[in-house]
């Protein structure tokens, strides 16, 4: 059985299931109770649930990410929002200091099961301060899980599997894509870490991405087909801390072609790895260099014209696709 | 005497009359034992450090005995401990042995973490201690949460969240004592915070840290209750500590001490040069030693003999010896454990 449902509510349904099967499971975060969630995820839920376990944080980023390492610590299930993810700078000392390292440090003495969750990324005009993806700051550290979900269905099963893993998982929900539907599994879909997702199956070029780029590399893969005939395989990464290594080297060894798309900058981010991989691991598959599709190397601008040029575009990931076909000159 | 809404008056530093705990003799005696071994702990790994034995970092207590043998005589198993990098007595007191504190000091794969944390983060779980932590202030938050938690699985048991004086002055001090202050009103915070104020956060004085120098006093913007103490002084830190963790575990709301003690070491094992106090200074304190000061207490009261002290003493060195010749003659971690503990469920379960 499956339901049309927006991700928003997705990511609630999963939240609610988790807390009804499990007490250790609390919500915390800045005016995600009686306000009803700055987004709306937890709307509902104070009145549910009461304040011990729906708490309103007061503005202190660090404070409440330190406080709910602690609460895991000790074998609760502290889901925290951070409004977004932007504000993770101010609690980065917490969960990069402690939840990430604490097990380690500690001769596997202790265990952090910790979501932290909230928007990630651009594309809605916030500027500099408010537009930010965090995949590959919180993907470089060890200890870590980093999940970033596109689809409401993946949104609620990925929920599902972050709150009953027994690490901290940094869970990059598709911001701009809040009020998006689809098709929502009923019950317990959890989705396993370290799988991708073959959005669309294809054998003439890879497209990778995650996150929101995603929907952007399938409408790029129908373009493809309209107007070069090309037919364009789209890997959803899903998860980028496990890491689906395979999947993206099966894909290429039958396309031999791949693009790498990311929200974020260029340097030392997600498509370099992805691009690094693919020349490890498939190198005698390749018939050209893998191509990368990321933001632009400034801060985010306002005006939306500039916002618009200034993160990956539909057009930018086609040309992509063709020049790792050789259909058209850099 | 506190002030009537029980908070302490600035300056006043001192046991209460009231509630003073029975501390027999031999009570006394076994914690004048306890802190001669860690006394004698912290110097044998000081020289190992100068030896090159012991890598990183390494902090140790000297001088500052007296406050985590008060504090954590109040312990009740299953109670939580949480502190910074100067943590060896606290790991020793719950009960670790020597030989696994040093071992962990020596990186090898019989120490308290395995060889993983070193000397800044000792951590013994089952016996209540919830690490030490190497980012001033960093820990304080956790702490917090650790007490939100035991009040939430509706337990009576609280958290002693130890924190230096420099730790005071950081935003993480500043965001966690407002939450506890915050839980505590719905008595879901029993944390009792206790600063181990040794005058310096490295080579910088409280005078030059921090622009109110009254540190429990700060936690009136937080609507903590607090009081100081003399923590060169056993019997006023016990007095304090079992009436103030009592307090806490009662009531399930967040209580502050602040502890004046003296850092008569170094702060780190590699300084030698101490340009931030006189030696004159040092001395002074040295006077107050709250070693010398229980054994002064002991003697004239004649419960124990200076045949006795000696005999602690040797006892002490030989304890220690000990413990140096287990951490030497350990193996180092094998090769495979680096990759273990990086995530919980692999490799394991
Ligand atoms: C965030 C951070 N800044 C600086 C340091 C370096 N540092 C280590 S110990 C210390 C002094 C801390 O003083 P205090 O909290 O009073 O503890 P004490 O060493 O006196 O026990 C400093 C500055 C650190 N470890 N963490």
């Amino acid at each position: 059985m499956a339901e049309t449902k927006t991700y928003r509510e997705a990511l609630r349904e999963a939240m609610v299931h988790e807390m009804d099967r499990d007490e250790s499971v609390i919500l915390m975060g800045e005016d995600i109770g009686v306000y009803g969630g700055t987004h709306l995820i937890t709307d509902g839920l104070y009145d549910k649930y009461g304040p011990r376990r729906v708490i309103d944080t007061p503005i202190s980023e660090n404070g409440f990410t330190g406080a709910a390492v602690g609460m895991a610590m000790m074998g609760m299930r502290p889901v925290v929002e951070m409004m977004t993810w932007n504000f993770s700078f101010l609690a980065a000392d917490q969960i990069i200091q402690n939840a990430a390292k604490v097990r380690y440090f500690s001769g596997g003495q202790v265990k952090v099961p910790l979501v932290i969750r909230g928007p990630n990324g651009g594309g809605v005009q916030l500027s500099a301060q408010h537009t930010h993806s965090l995949e590959s700051f919180y993907g470089h550290f060890p200890g870590l899980k980093v999940v970033a979900p596109v689809t409401p269905n993946d949104a609620k099963g990925m929920m599902l599997t972050a709150i009953r893993d027994d690490n901290c998982v940094i869970f990059l929900e598709a911001g701009a894509l809040y009020g998006t539907k689809g098709e929502v599994e009923e019950g317990d879909n959890a989705v396993p870490f370290g799988k991708a997702r073959i959005a669309r199956e294809g054998s003439d070029v890879t497209l990778i991405a995650y996150g929101r780029q995603v929907n952007l590399c399938l409408r790029a893969a129908e373009t493809l087909e309209e107007e070069d005939g090309v037919d364009a395989e789209v890997i959803d990464l899903r998860s980028l801390r496990p890491f689906d290594e395979d999947a993206i080297v099966e894909s290429v060894k039958k396309t031999h072609r791949a693009v790498a798309v990311e929200e974020q900058w260029r340097w030392f981010g997600v498509a370099s790895e992805v691009a690094a991989i693919i020349q490890e691991k498939a190198f005698d598959y390749l018939d050209a260099p893998v191509e990368r599709v990321s933001g632009a190397e400034t801060p985010a601008p306002y005006a939306r014209n500039l916002e618009l040029l200034a993160f990956p575009s539909e057009k930018e990931v086609a040309n992509a696709a063709r020049w790792a076909l050789y259909m058209e000159e850099k | 005497m506190p002030a009537k809404d029980g908070r302490s008056e600035n300056g006043d530093v001192g046991a209460r009359g009231e509630g003073a705990v029975a501390t027999t003799p031999e009570n006394l005696a076994e914690l004048y034992q306890k802190m001669v071994l860690i006394r004698a702990f912290e110097d044998a790994c000081q020289r190992a450090f100068r030896q090159g034995k012991i890598g990183g970092y390494l902090h140790v207590y000297t001088g500052e005995e007296a406050v985590a043998t008060g504090f954590l005589d109040a312990y009740r198993e299953g109670d939580r401990v949480i502190t910074a990098y100067r943590d060896h007595p606290h790991a020793l007191l719950l009960g670790a042995s020597p030989g696994e504190v040093m071992a962990e000091l020596y990186g090898k794969r019989t120490g308290l973490v395995k060889g993983k944390g070193g000397s800044m983060h000792l951590f013994d779980v089952k016996r209540g201690l919830m690490g030490g932590y190497g980012i001033v202030g960093g820990h304080i938050p956790v702490g917090v949460g650790l007490a939100y938690a035991l009040k939430y699985q509706n337990t009576d048991h609280i958290v002693q969240l130890f924190l230096g004086d420099g730790a005071i002055n950081q935003g993480a001090f500043h965001e966690a004592a407002n939450l506890a202050g915050l839980w505590g009103k719905d008595e879901m915070c029993p944390c009792l915070f206790i600063i181990e104020n040794n005058q310096y956060g490295m080579g910088t004085s409280v005078e030059r840290a921090t622009a109110m120098t009254d540190l429990a006093a700060k936690f009136d913007s937080y609507a903590i209750e607090h009081e100081k103490v003399d923590g060169m002084d056993l019997l006023a830190v016990l007095e304090c500590a079992h009436r103030a963790t009592e307090r806490v575990r009662e009531s399930g709301r967040p209580y502050a001490v602040e502890a004046i003690t003296y850092r008569i070491a170094p702060h780190g094992a590699a300084d030698f040069l101490e340009k931030y106090r006189t030696k004159e200074e040092v001395e002074k304190w040295r006077e107050r030693d709250p070693i010398g000061m229980v054994e002064k207490r002991l003697l004239d009261s004649g419960d124990l003999d200076e045949e006795r002290i000696e005999e602690i003493k040797q006892e002490a060195k030989r304890e220690v010896e000990e413990a140096v010749r287990f951490a030497e003659e350990s193996e180092e971690p094998p090769a495979e454990e680096l990759y273990t503990d990086v995530y919980a469920g692999e490799g394991e379960e």
